[in-house]
């Protein structure tokens, strides 16, 4: 545990997982944790936490934290291991030249971090290749948006979602990935009857929950949104006078649309949708002035995704509703800080404050930061970042608070291409992941530094509706950690530029920040925090959640953008944009039949550095898998619940396999979770193909053809440690944190007897019980130390192991020596069962503690709650408390 | 008028059928019993806790005289019966003359068996058998002079254990690669050697005694590989044989014991054989259970019952070190049969179960015996375990309380 900052009061602070960008209340228990509420203050979430939020107490120990620098694989002072960087840094650019250096960063860094990163590459270090995972979640959103209106602008606010009376979700899945927004929404609903409509392939838990559910065959949004706009072309709805007055390519974008959708029964063949879906749709929509339309990564992880968001901005373009209470388009943003990179400037086709690379605005931000190394053109995004990386034209990178050896698609290439280069630096909070792993190749060069983490971190972050917040540090940095742009400086400083970098403090950064999108800012730029650029430092401090722009002399931010016009074009007039041909980007064949989506489970966040510390997180879904329809699980000879080699023409995966007509027939659907420290065979992003989008670079995510093979799984346990453990190799498994440790299931085709000749180097020093019923596949070992119970490995047939979730809450306790053999048995040592897995993360609820509910007469999920409290937090669990309602048979009153 | 019922033993068999017998039967029979140690019958099994000083000899005692004269049963003790005649219906005692009897229940036991090496016969080497042995042992456990025990069976451990209990340092050499082979497979025999070693015995496994050295005295054992172990005592327990003498020479038909059926009835008419004598169903039984049951079967049928003996099930039950151990059945499995083993290195506990044919054929315990007598049943009754295959090792089927959540209970 880090050390308290003495005795410290409630610190208002924001949430790192989402765009939603949550105001926290975090309270220090002076032991290096801290308990965690809403902030009934912030106004994006008056409050509420969804279930991943409410959990982050639990994630603040130090157990996997990077809490020194390392050097080639030693650890080093914080000097020695600048002097590397700066060194090797300016070696690599002597060889092989500036642009031979590349920054990969983060949604989770701050915006003060993102500046600096930015501004040492692109001003000092002379290299446009700076990219972000932003690129993975959010990049066609940026590009829609400027190609509509000039700049990366969201015209509304959350609170539009209240009132609105129609909520259109278009590949988003809020009910799990944003649940604060579908929260409100839900209440929308409830106090004036608004209605809901998903647009989406999966019947996700959004999707249930909507009025109605328009399941859209993969790719086919646009044909959709074209038939939209062809008909209120054709109706009343068009706003004539708003599109003459504030738009141009209207003609030439509807001409598109009627060839793309020409007619009804062409968009219900195209969309995969009855006519009278795509009609009740149509109606809705033109018959409701306050509409929202959301996105998220259905619509921007895609070849067209760009197209896609344009194509959504049309009708609200055709129908002025945009920038007026209760109206307009909305994207939900992936990470907390994903919008404040952009603004910085922290993507490849972004150069600094919304500014691109047009010679006067290179020149301007040259001048701004007298920068003698400034770049004069667009770097490379993600996907050929990393191409360059494997090619050898990058030879340096600095990776920042993320992990592309994971989350990037084909990320078994980017793996490999990551050992090849001259010089790796990661600054990171974790002390080990598939991106530092991948970075030790032959040559061993390799510097990891520890980062700040949240709960240590200062500075700021935008979320999806333009708000700044500030995230605010309630624990002592932990270890030797720094905050990233103590880091990014001091590397400056020893590269000659001591003098740009000379900031004490995030505050001087802000205002820096603040002062260039005010610099010749004559309103042509939309991003605009001038009138911030004096505050002090206990301003900055004190800054109370704000939407930008927040122009010069004014503290007051913008709810909205647009509703008059004032487009941030040249001409001040938005674009209409036709689109492609709506296609995937990889036709399915013979030999890939299937297409592979890839998205979240509702309690993890990313590649689990932090979610997968919360015990309560992980129970949800606690191992990675693949959701096949029925028709599929027959074509490929699959079994519910079994196991099956996901495979495409990038890479494979073994997942679990879940029997559900969720997904349609001919789609599976993975999360993006699993990484190489928490599963054997789980990785899902070496799958993924790397087609992008031509605009935005965003790599097409969701619709990998694919196949499906079954793996025989004979043996199937699980284990659990307080201590990590190294598993035999060949062993499927997949890692979860359980209080006091981890738990581990397992899977296994392999001889009974390697895995227990294996399993004697588990647990070493400790005493052993075992069972050993080898003709029944059995294999049963506790570890004990000192009396405590050290571990387990539970390995038996596929079809009737116990699970882990007995002996789980006994992990790191005391354990009575008469007991020690009956936990063998997969009994509490109370007798007791154990409750199920977890529905409800919030409050730890099980099924067996629900469905004892609903059989003892509760009979919606409001009455689960009253009993068992199920739902009654962030309520991203009720789509499956009604399933499980609808499962049950009730007792007669 | 009654029927003269002569006993011959005084063991713990012999004592227990004349329990039996005069609690069911007192009328019928006038009892004698010969004996041929000096003193009534006590509890061989205990000789080792007496010697470990764990009981006291007056506690491993059973019935003093009186309690066979109040029962009317004449007792002869110190006298060797040394010939039966058949034909006349007598038992001779040595030169001091001859019992009559109409029916006779041959209950001689067995005697130890002493090894065919040099040295054998040397003062100091002794069997553990009897409350003679035990007073040898005490005298060289008040010298505190080295003791080794040749045996790793269940009396060699025994002996062994008291030895050291008694302060005396102990080696054990056994031939086999594991103590109580027989009975105990590796796992078990890993514990048991474990607990020994606790207690500061050593344990040489894999040796074969060449000799007993010493002059006047005992003064050493020799192994084959060449290893002299210095010795002032030596405590030969590597199993007994049956004493069949006295049926044999009386033409009574002996194999490896003297055979009887199930009534418990030797070849020849009005003679019965009872304990580790015999050999019944071509089964010697080198344990006192089954003498127990068969003295309750013979005195149930002398009184009118009808009675059987069948055989009882194998079963060794013993405490080394304070380690309780058990063992049942064929523990070492048959071609085909499937074995489930349960252990633990903290506390030495450890079960084996030997199922075959979806019947449990087999068991041991170590540390934790008290589910003997379950196995034991279910391996003697043959009955099908199928249904509760997977948790038999941890003992009788528990009934598992139906899922109560507890804010169920709350509610």
């Amino acid at each position: 545990m880090s050390d308290p900052i003495g005795t410290m009061p409630t610190v208002r602070t924001t949430c790192p997982y989402c765009g939603v960008g949550c105001g926290i209340l975090a309270t220090p228990d002076g032991a290096g944790g801290a308990t965690v509420a809403g902030d009934p203050g912030h106004p994006s979430n008056v409050g509420r936490l969804c279930s991943k939020g409410a959990a982050l107490g639990e994630t603040l120990g130090l157990a996997t934290r990077l809490l020194h620098p390392v050097v080639d694989g030693a650890r080093t002072s914080w000097s020695t291991a600048l002097d590397a960087v700066a060194t090797r840094l300016t070696d690599v650019i002597a060889r092989h030249g500036r642009e031979s250096v590349a920054f990969y960063l983060s949604g989770q860094l701050l915006t003060e971090d993102y500046y600096v990163a930015n501004k040492l590459a692109k001003g000092f270090i002379g290299t446009p290749h700076v990219d972000t995972n932003s690129r993975l979640c959010m990049a066609s959103s940026v590009a829609g948006h400027r190609r509509s209106f000039g700049a990366d602008v969201v015209p509304g606010s959350y609170e539009d979602l209240e009132q609105a009376d129609l909520v259109v979700l278009v590949g988003s899945n809020a009910a799990w990935c944003h649940p604060v927004l579908f929260q409100r929404i839900a209440a929308a609903r409830r106090s004036r009857g608004t209605r809901v409509i998903a647009i989406d392939p999966r019947r996700t838990a959004t999707a249930e929950e909507a009025d109605a559910h328009l399941a859209v065959a993969p790719g086919q949004d646009t044909v959709l949104f074209a038939h939209l706009l062809t008909q209120i072309a054709d109706s009343a709805v068009l706003d004539r006078a708003f599109v003459a007055a504030h738009t141009t390519g209207f003609d030439e974008t509807l001409a598109r649309a009627r060839e793309i959708a020409p007619s009804l029964a062409a968009t219900a063949a195209r969309t995969g949708l009855a006519e009278s879906e795509v009609r009740d749709f149509v109606r809705a929509w033109c018959a409701t002035e306050r509409v929202v339309t959301v996105w998220s990564q259905g619509v921007n992880q895609s070849a067209q995704g760009t197209d896609k968001v344009t194509s959504i901005v049309a009708c609200h373009l055709a129908t002025g509703r945009i920038g007026r209470p209760g109206m307009g388009p909305l994207s939900f943003t992936g990470q907390p800080n994903a919008m404040g990179g952009r603004e910085v400037g922290g993507l490849a086709n972004m150069l600094a404050a919304h500014m691109g690379f047009s010679a006067v605005e290179v020149d301007r931000v040259r001048r701004f930061w007298t920068a003698p190394a400034m770049v004069t053109g667009e770097g490379l995004k993600a996907v050929d970042l990393f191409d360059a990386v494997a090619d050898g034209r990058i030879r340096a990178l600095w990776v920042m608070g993320t992990n592309p050896a994971v989350s990037l698609p084909r990320a078994d290439a980017v793996r490999d291409a990551l050992g090849r280069l001259d010089l790796l630096v990661v600054s990171d909070n974790v002390a080990s992941n598939d991106t530092l792993s991948a970075g030790i190749g032959a040559a061993g060069i390799h510097i990891r530094l520890p980062a700040a983490a949240w709960g240590e971190k200062d500075g700021t972050v935008t979320n999806s509706e333009r708000r700044i917040s500030r995230q605010r540090p309630f624990l002592r940095l932990a270890g030797e950690a720094k905050p990233d742009w103590w880091i990014l400086s001091r590397v400056a400083e020893r590269l000659g530029h001591g003098v740009a970098f000379a900031w004490t403090s995030p505050a001087a950064i802000f205002r820096e920040h603040a002062a260039l999108s005010g610099f010749e800012n004559d309103g042509a730029r939309a991003f605009d925090i001038s009138g911030l650029d004096d505050l002090d430092d206990a301003g900055y401090d004190a800054l109370a959640p704000v939407q930008w722009p927040v122009r010069r002399g004014t503290r007051d931010g913008t709810a909205r953008l647009f509703g008059d016009g004032g487009f941030v074009t040249a001409d001040r007039r938005a674009r209409f944009v036709p689109a492609a041909a709506p296609g995937l980007a990889s036709a399915a064949s013979p030999r890939f039949p299937l297409r592979l989506n890839t998205g979240r489970v509702r309690d993890q966040w990313h590649t689990m550095t932090r979610t997968g510390l919360s015990p309560r997180l992980g129970a949800h879904r606690p191992e990675p898998f693949v959701e096949v329809h029925p028709d599929d699980i027959a074509r490929c000879g699959l079994r519910d619940g079994g196991f099956a080699r996901a495979e495409t023409a990038h890479g494979s995966a073994v997942l679990r396999v879940v029997a559900t007509e969720i997904v349609r027939p001919g789609e599976i659907f993975a999360p993006i979770h699993w990484t190489a420290e928490t599963s054997s065979y789980g990785r899902v992003g070496p799958l993924v193909q790397g087609a992008t989008d031509p605009h935005s670079g965003q790599p097409e995510a969701k619709a990998t053809p694919a196949t499906l093979v079954p793996v025989p799984m004979r043996l199937a346990g699980f284990a659990l440690s307080t201590a990590p453990l190294a598993l035999p190799v060949g062993l499927w498994w997949a890692r979860i944190a359980v209080a006091g440790g981890f738990a581990w299931t397992l899977a296994g085709d392999g001889p009974l007897a390697a895995l227990v000749a294996a399993a004697t180097a588990l647990f070493p020093g400790c005493d052993r019980a075992e069972l050993r019923d080898p003709a029944r596949d059995v294999f049963r070992l506790a570890a004990f130390d000192d009396g405590r119970l050290a571990g387990a490995l539970f390995v038996g047939p596929a079809a009737q192991v116990p699970r882990w979730e007995t002996l789980a809450p006994l992990l790191g306790g005391p354990v009575a020596s008469a007991a020690r053999l009956s936990l063998l048995s997969g009994r509490a040592p109370d007798g007791s069962a154990d409750c199920g897995p977890v529905v409800c993360a919030c409050h730890s609820v099980g099924r067996e503690a629900i469905l004892a509910a609903i059989a003892a007469g509760a009979d919606d999920a409001s009455a689960i709650g009253a009993a068992v409290k199920a739902g009654t937090n962030c309520g991203s669990c009720i789509p499956e408390l009604k399933r499980l309602l609808a499962e049950v048979p009730r007792v007669a009153a | 008028m009654r029927e003269r019922l002569v006993v011959v033993g005084n063991g713990m068999v012999g004592l227990r059928f004349v329990e039996e017998v005069t609690r069911r039967a007192a009328d019928r029979f006038d009892v004698t019993v010969i004996g041929a140690e000096p003193t009534p019958a006590y509890n061989r099994v205990l000789l080792s806790a007496v010697l470990a000083g764990e009981v006291s000899e007056e506690e491993c005692r059973f019935r003093d005289r009186r309690w066979y004269l109040a029962n009317r049963v004449r007792l002869i003790t110190g006298a060797r019966a040394t010939g039966i005649d058949t034909t006349e219906r007598e038992v001779r005692i040595g030169g001091h003359g001859v019992v009559p009897f109409d029916r006779l229940v041959l209950a001689t036991g067995s005697d130890p068996i002493r090894l065919p090496v040099p040295g054998m016969g040397l003062p100091g080497v002794i069997t553990f058998r009897d409350l003679a042995d035990l007073g040898l042992m005490r005298e060289a456990a008040a010298r505190k002079a080295p003791a080794v025990v040749i045996g790793g069976g269940l009396l060699g451990l025994e002996a062994a254990y008291g030895l050291a209990r008694a302060g005396v340092p102990v080696t054990l050499v056994h031939l086999a690669e594991r103590v109580m082979e027989r009975q105990l497979d590796d796992g078990a025999a890993r514990i048991v050697e474990a607990a020994m070693r606790e207690k500061g015995i050593e344990i040489v496994l894999a040796a074969q005694t060449a000799a007993v050295e010493g002059g006047e005295r005992v003064e050493a054992v020799r192994l084959a590989g060449g290893r002299t172990i210095p010795a002032a005592l030596v405590v030969v327990a590597v199993g007994v044989r049956p004493a069949t003498e006295l049926a044999a020479t009386a033409g009574l038909a002996v194999e490896r014991g003297i055979v009887v059926d199930d009534a418990l009835a030797t070849s020849v008419p009005g003679i019965h054989a009872i304990g580790e004598c015999i050999s019944h169903r071509g089964t010697v039984y080198g344990l006192v259970e089954p003498g127990y049951a068969q003295a309750a079967v013979l005195a149930r049928r002398l009184a009118g019952e009808d009675a059987r003996y069948e055989g009882t099930l194998l079963s060794t039950r013993l405490k080394v070190s304070g380690v309780p151990v058990f063992s049942a059945g064929d523990v070492m499995p048959p071609a085909g049969a499937e074995v489930i083993t349960l252990s633990d290195s903290c506390t030495g506990r450890y079960a084996r179960l030997v199922v075959n044919d979806e019947r449990l054929v087999g068991a041991i315990l170590v540390g934790e015996t008290r589910h003997a007598g379950f196995y034991l049943d279910l391996i003697a009754s043959g009955a099908e375990v199928n249904a509760m295959r997977d948790d038999l090792v941890f003992g009788p089927p528990v009934a598992v309380a139906s899922p109560v959540p507890a804010v169920a209970a709350a509610a």
